[in-house]
């Protein structure tokens, strides 16, 4: 056998590593979110993925561009791309692609950038993004077209969606309201039905309840998130939910309605999952979805929006560091804190 | 009894990583070829090297003693094969630096025989026992190596009640343990009874993982009590000493203790063999099982190694294929890398894996998706205690345990960014051991000048 001159490799143990890696979940959840922009194209029409692509663009264009001199490009983890898809699915069908580019540009720069790039940042990009487009456009940003099966066709795009950059353009189409819109300023009721099936006005990605479940189940399997997120925040949801129901049911259609409207699906999936601005540990972990789920049902309830799934995590962002730091395992054979 | 193996125990925590054992683990113990030369460091174990008793020119016997024990954390050291010394010089370490070794030329001529002297455990006291067990030469063979004698020598006002052998060989790829257990069934329930009787136990268990049936079936059959055979979860890194412990016991080992802080004492089965047959047929440590697997070679065994045969005998007789990139010593999760072949097998290699096809290293940042914590058999933060070692912050780190890392790399593996996060805590543990080491002789200097 010939000698091996420096033909050995030298590297550190382990020698077997886990196939799932940060490009695989990134992978798997954006092929989620893809499934359920389809869905919203459904629903929506054409239209659904010009406004979707404008966020990705947004996005990826805003890291290429902050992250030119880095070797290897951070693009190539998928994450920026994701970031604009998921925050695509938050916006109304009618969002003018203008706003939706701008809204990816903020929630990289924003969201992520600043804080140091991918792992740094303490809120949710997509959502950074959201809440920069809610504050800056909030007319747009609640403007909600009807679905295309009302509208009569699924090539038809809103008008609004070609409005040139500041300019000002009346939706010329129907408008609808949200389900947690009808059901807080109308008081009028949502089928359950109609909410799972996504026959109902709302953000790209949230009114069709069944495909974001399936996505749930798909990412669960594929362990993409830690699945306590996702738990914890519905469960919490659902409970209080119902006490409130039972207890002043003029303040709450429900549970079902509660877990079915609105982004919470989109959000308990898509976005209290995010591993980066949620806690590392599996008791932080219940901790921060319940408080998302407490924030949820308190501002659905009493707040003066309808709906709270952004702000609710968002906050929960916030105090994450400090559930991390008062839920750190208590190591082997030791005592907590000592 | 039945009802404990099927209820698998276990620890918290902990990966479940591709096992990989299906090549070797049905393969029965071969015995090594005989080589020309035999090259046997001085420091194979944990602790002071042996000092060398013969000179160049000396003829020697299969199982005569080549070497003292240069201390009492060390051991001897015996002739693998019947030869002449022919050097005392450096050599490549399996660590990777030179060390004193003592090379020896076989004699073609000699049977190889050896013939040994049988002594009753109970004609000895504990400390005539334990003399006996570090003049044969005796270490860990699960891998650490750290000198038997040592770890079964009870401190004063401590007592062992059980006596745990531990037959999980938890790494991938290795079966060297799982064949003895099989093959050797009896030496290891004898060595067992050995150990309790030395140690006053009351109790002794034999724990394996239930991947291997074939074993807990030998044990069964070859143990009665007071020795139990435990059947446990198949689950990285369940052989632990402290896991092992815990899945046993449900106790856990205070952090920075033993298992004998709690009455308890483990040792692994091929040592636990190896001290059967040293008293009962009067073979000092001078061969072990190794597991010889991996893509990287035609033909994976499980062979019997005189310690010091040089590992380039050992893969070519298995079939070295020209695609090996890379040879570990050890299993995949807590072994050595050589950038040589040239290095002999020692007292602690349980394996010799060869792998092809070395992925480039690909690291991404840390989505602090908290696998690590999860996976952490000592309940860390591996991504914190990487980050503060990583910005030089070692002592941060040591105030989050750091030193309660054993290295079992289940961080790594989990890690879907990539980042080598065992690593990490070694450079940080060593890190520490420098800063305490230079503390502690600043201070000696200091009483030192403060006396004179």
């Amino acid at each position: 056998m010939s000698d091996r001159p420096a033909g050995l490799v030298i590297s550190s143990s382990p020698y077997v590593k886990d196939a799932t890696t940060t490009p695989t979940i990134m992978r798997d959840v954006t092929l989620a979110a893809c499934v359920v922009l389809a869905a919203a194209t459904w629903h929506f029409g054409v239209g659904s993925l010009l406004v979707a692509g404008a966020c990705v663009l947004g996005a990826v264009v805003t890291e290429w561009a902050f992250t030119r001199d880095k070797a290897p490009s951070p693009i190539r983890d998928w994450s920026a791309a994701l970031t604009g898809l998921l925050l695509g699915l938050t916006l109304p069908p009618a969002m003018p692609l203008w706003m939706a580019f701008l809204g990816g540009v903020a929630g990289i720069g924003l969201g992520k950038l600043i804080w140091g790039g991918l792992g740094q940042n303490l809120f949710n990009p997509a959502l950074v993004g959201r809440a920069f487009l809610q504050a800056a456009f909030p007319t747009s940003i609640t403007t909600w077209s009807v679905t295309a099966a009302e509208a009569g066709s699924h090539t038809q795009i809103p008008n609004t969606v070609f409005a040139a950059p500041l300019m000002h353009v009346e939706l010329d189409a129907m408008s609808g309201a949200t389900p947690l819109g009808l059901a807080k300023f109308q008081d009028q009721s949502t089928e359950v039905m109609d909410l799972l099936t996504g026959v109902s006005a709302g953000s790209l990605g949230e009114t069709n309840a069944i495909v974001l479940i399936l996505c749930g189940v798909f990412l669960w399997w594929r362990r993409a998130f830690d699945w306590r997120l996702p738990v914890s925040t519905l469960a919490t949801v659902a409970v209080l939910a119902a006490a409130l129901h039972a207890f002043r049911p003029d303040d709450c259609p429900g549970a079902a309605f509660y877990l079915l409207s609105g982004g919470l699906m989109l959000g308990a999936i898509f976005m209290v999952t995010d591993p980066v601005t949620t806690p590392t540990t599996k008791k932080g972990a219940w901790l921060f979805g319940i408080g998302v789920g407490f924030l949820v049902v308190l501002i659905r309830a009493y707040g003066g929006l309808p709906e709270g799934v952004m702000y609710a995590i968002l906050l929960m962002n916030a105090v994450t560091p400090h559930i991390e730091k008062y839920t750190q395992p208590r190591p082997f054979g030791g005592s907590r804190g000592g | 009894m039945l009802n404990l193996l099927r209820r698998g125990r276990t620890f918290r925590h902990g990966i479940h990583p591709p096992e990989h054992k299906e090549r070797t683990d049905a393969l029965a113990i071969e015995q090594a070829p005989f080589v020309d030369e035999y090259v046997l460091p001085l420091s194979q174990h944990i602790g002071a090297p042996s000092k060398a008793v013969v000179a160049v020119g000396d003829a020697v016997e299969r199982g005569q003693k080549l070497a003292d024990p240069g201390g009492f954390v060390s051991v001897a050291l015996h002739a693998p094969v019947a030869g002449k010394v022919t050097a005392i010089e450096l050599r490549l370490h399996p660590n990777g630096r030179m060390v004193p070794s003592i090379v020896l030329q076989r004699d073609p001529w000699s049977s190889q025989q050896l013939a040994g002297e049988p002594v009753d455990p109970a004609s000895l006291d504990v400390k005539e026992a334990l003399s006996h067990i570090q003049n044969a030469g005796m270490v860990g063979l699960g891998g650490a190596a750290f000198p038997s004698h040592v770890k079964l020598a009870v401190p004063e006002g401590k007592r062992i009640d059980d006596v745990v052998i531990n037959g999980c060989e938890c790494e991938p790829y290795l079966t060297c343990d799982h064949r003895v257990m099989v093959e050797q069934a009896d030496a290891v329930v004898r060595g067992t009874e050995i150990l309790r009787h030395l140690l006053g136990g009351q109790r002794s268990w034999i724990g394996v993982e239930l991947n291997k049936p074939d074993a807990i079936a030998a044990l069964e059959a070859a143990a009665s009590p007071p020795v139990e055979v435990v059947g446990l979860e198949v689950k990285y890194p369940q052989g632990a000493e402290k896991m092992l412990m815990y899945a046993i016991f449900g106790q856990e080992v205070p952090a920075g203790g033993l298992p004998l802080d709690l009455g308890m004492l483990t040792n692994n089965v091929g040592t636990t063999a190896a001290i059967a047959d040293l008293f009962d047929r009067g073979l000092p440590l001078i061969e072990r099982v190794v597991t010889v697997t991996g893509v990287g070679v035609d033909r994976p065994r499980n062979l019997k190694v005189p310690i010091g045969t040089p590992v380039r005998t050992i893969l070519e007789h298995c079939g070295l294929s020209p695609r090996a990139d890379r040879v570990i010593l050890g299993g995949p999760m807590m072994g050595a890398p050589q950038k040589s072949l040239d290095v002999p097998v020692l007292k602690g290699t349980s394996g010799l894996l060869c792998l092809d096809g070395a992925p480039e290293p690909a690291e991404f940042p840390c989505i602090r998706c908290g696998r690590c914590v999860e996976a952490c058999p000592m309940f860390l933060n591996p991504a914190r205690l990487a980050r503060l070692v990583r910005a030089e912050r070692p002592g941060e780190a040591a105030d989050i345990h750091l030193m309660s890392c054993f290295e079992c790399a289940s961080c790594s593996y989990v890690c879907p960014s990539g980042i080598p996060l065992v690593q990490w805590m070694r450079v940080g543990k060593q890190t520490l051991r420098a800063e305490q080491a230079k503390a502690r002789a600043e201070a000696a200097k200091a009483e030192a000048e403060a006396g004179s």
